[in-house]
């Protein structure tokens, strides 16, 4: 009688599934034991700071894995670190003027100046940003920092034309000019846009207030739309706003690149800076490797990454990095001006007083602000 | 009665208990960015206080009863063609293609007429050719209308057709046979009969439409906002929950009007 060797379908999967498994453990263990070996860094931040091009390297040089939670708006992210528990963040990507308010919520840790190469920073203000220090004490230090003007397309709106705010209102991008819906940034350029340049923009009184009210109401007629993130990337690319109001390189930056007809320049009225700062967040548990993570976007290579960052770009703050820039991107530190003599240097332009720090209202409140927002958009 | 305990914890769970805290939210208080309990009028007082709440409240209102006509209208001619014009299997096969939209997300969706809708879009380069356009469709109140439809359309053509398809034939025939036309039959008998879900159909999509937030900032430019966006916006800015808590708590109200209204309306006897 001659046996069959005939491997059955029950034997068949019963096989197949030891040998897969047994392939597979091997693999399975490692990526077990490496997740159980990497810290898990919690990250708060703009979008984009938590994302591969930024920390791959430091993750692989550190054993880390940074988590990220991103935001948009400094309010909004003072709401989230308020609804979380202390030591929910390990490292908190903030907006310059909101550091202040992280601080005296007492949300984030002292910081060690020693640990940081002020000494290579490119402008003294910063080194003493508004906000960072208290009783000489220091709680953020700076990692980027970009400018805020006219955006536009460049084949609808012409370079002359942009040099002035007054473009908005120009007859034929009637529909066409959108805001990133967030009311500070906008509501400083009108502020500018007004003459309030002398101490800020963000700094006026009831009056000036009023004016920037009235301002702003009349550009309303123009307006196409309010657009988060996406929506401000995506409507400037495919041609449906022409122009837009609260943004800067940081987006048509990115365009840019991508080959879209679009600039940002700091018009003559003035220009405003945003301001990214590295926090440690209050009772974090990896304080001393979020430290050295800053450390790291301070060195020129980390300054590099920062300039070049896919989501959206940023000046880099030290001589180092600057240099480090010009040494392996020309092209991208002469698009942004960082290179000696441009007219649109960074720095020359804050020297030249045309740029000014976005900052919270100063004689009103931030709802005072928001409120107005709403009903803006509502007209 | 124990086969109704299910559906009563159920509302208890994920209905009436979340109601209720956000009616509790709605009188908290906002400190340093975070809520604080309290029992405190000030979130309505600043809200209906504000003409852009009731702007918003105003303009959501008409959209949605926008939207809900529109896809009455546009739904009632398919759905009449799917119910008594098609065979049973092919009303299955399309009503099967309706339902396949929704295996895919809203906002992938959504964002799909981007391309379809921008000026540089597929509708304006066809437009282009015969001479007409670019025109402006995104950004406008008809981009939020085509996202309304994306969001409701098939499921409102659904509902109307089987409602519809239930429809006693023999009343049909009846109303023929004693010399009523087409449109006649169609007002006097398949109307009235499959008034439920019609009314059904268009409370959906008041429904959905009311509270979508896709739609109205994504394809409509959030211009102006609906209360949706205005939840967004209180919540992003100075985290209010309890000023959304309040806007929430009177799309819940309106909602549950409008619902309890047409619920009557579909189940009177009179037709």
């Amino acid at each position: 009688m001659i046996k069959k060797n005939r491997l059955s379908r029950r034997d068949f999967i019963k096989t197949s599934t030891v040998v897969t498994g047994a392939l597979a453990m091997p693999m399975i263990l490692t990526a077990n034991k490496a997740r159980a070996q990497a810290a898990e860094i919690n990250m708060l931040a703009w979008y984009g700071h938590g994302e591969p091009d930024i920390v791959e390297e430091f993750e692989a040089q550190n054993n880390v894995k940074f988590n990220a939670k991103y935001y948009a708006g400094g309010d909004n992210m003072l709401g989230l670190i308020a609804q979380s528990p202390p030591g929910t963040y390990d490292i908190i990507l903030s907006d310059g003027e909101f550091v202040q308010q992280l601080n005296a919520a007492n949300y984030i840790e002292q910081l060690n100046p020693d640990d940081y190469p002020f000494d290579d920073f490119m402008y003294h203000d910063f080194t003493q940003f508004p906000g960072h220090w208290k009783d000489g004490k220091l709680y953020s230090t700076m990692v980027r920092y970009g400018h805020l003007g006219v955006s536009y397309n460049k084949n609808a709106v012409t370079a002359e034309q942009a040099q002035s705010y007054q473009c908005f209102w120009e007859p034929q991008l009637t529909g066409k000019v959108g805001h990133f819906d967030w009311h500070l940034p906008s509501l400083g350029m009108m502020s500018l846009y007004n003459g309030n340049n002398n101490p800020s923009p963000f700094d006026i009184d009831g009056g000036a207030w009023g004016g920037v009210q009235e301002t702003t109401m009349s550009l309303r007629p123009q307006v196409g739309g309010f657009f988060d993130y996406g929506g401000t990337f995506s409507s400037l690319k495919n041609g449906e706003m022409l122009a837009m109001c609260g943004i800067g390189d940081w987006i048509t930056g990115v365009l840019e690149k991508d080959g879209a007809p679009v600039a940002s320049v700091v018009p003559k009225e003035g220009g405003i800076q945003w301001t990214e700062s590295y926090c440690i967040g209050k009772g974090s548990q990896h304080a001393e490797i979020v430290n050295k993570f800053i450390q790291y976007m301070l060195t020129p290579a980390g300054q590099v990454r920062s300039a070049q960052m896919a989501a959206y770009p940023g000046f880099c703050v030290t001589n180092s990095g600057v240099e480090a820039l010009r040494a392996t991107n020309m092209a991208e530190a002469e698009r942004t001006g960082q290179i000696e003599g441009a007219t649109n240097n960074p720095i020359t332009l804050i020297k030249e007083g045309r740029i000014h720090y976005r900052d919270i209202p100063h004689q009103q409140t931030l709802e005072d602000w928001n409120d107005f927002w709403s009903e803006y958009k509502n007209a | 009665m124990t086969w109704r305990l299910p559906v009563i914890v159920w509302q208890l769970l994920f209905f009436v208990g979340p109601l209720l805290f956000m009616i509790a939210m709605s009188f908290f208080l906002v400190k340093n960015y975070r809520m604080v309990e309290a029992f405190e009028m000030t979130s309505w007082i600043k809200m209906f206080g504000k003409g852009y709440f009731w702007d918003s409240y105003f303009f959501t209102l008409a959209l949605a009863a926008w939207a809900t006509i529109v896809a009455t209208c546009v739904a009632f001619p398919a759905a009449f063609g799917l119910a008594f014009k098609v065979s049973d299997g092919t009303r299955r096969w399309i009503i099967f293609l309706l339902i396949i939209p929704f295996f895919t997300s809203y906002l992938v969706r959504t964002f799909s007429w981007y391309v379809i809708l921008a000026e540089s879009g597929v509708i304006n380069n066809i437009l282009g050719y015969i001479g007409l356009g670019p025109y402006t469709m995104l950004n406008t109140r008809f981009g939020t209308m085509v996202g309304y439809m994306t969001l409701t359309l098939p499921l409102v053509i659904i509902l109307q057709t089987l409602s519809m398809a239930n429809v006693d034939k023999n009343l049909i025939e009846a109303a023929q046979n004693l010399g009523a036309g087409r449109f006649q039959v169609i007002c006097k008998v398949i109307i009235p009969s499959a008034k439920v879900g019609l009314i059904i159909g268009a409370v959906f999509c008041f429904i959905l439409s009311f509270g979508d937030f896709v739609a109205p900032y994504y394809l409509g430019g959030s211009k102006p906002p609906t209360l949706s966006i205005l939840i967004i916006d209180t919540t992003k800015s100075g985290q209010q929950w309890p000023r959304a808590a309040v806007v929430a708590v009177m799309m819940t109200t309106t909602l549950m009007i409008v619902a309890f209204t047409a619920i009557k309306l579909a189940y009177s006897k009179k037709t």
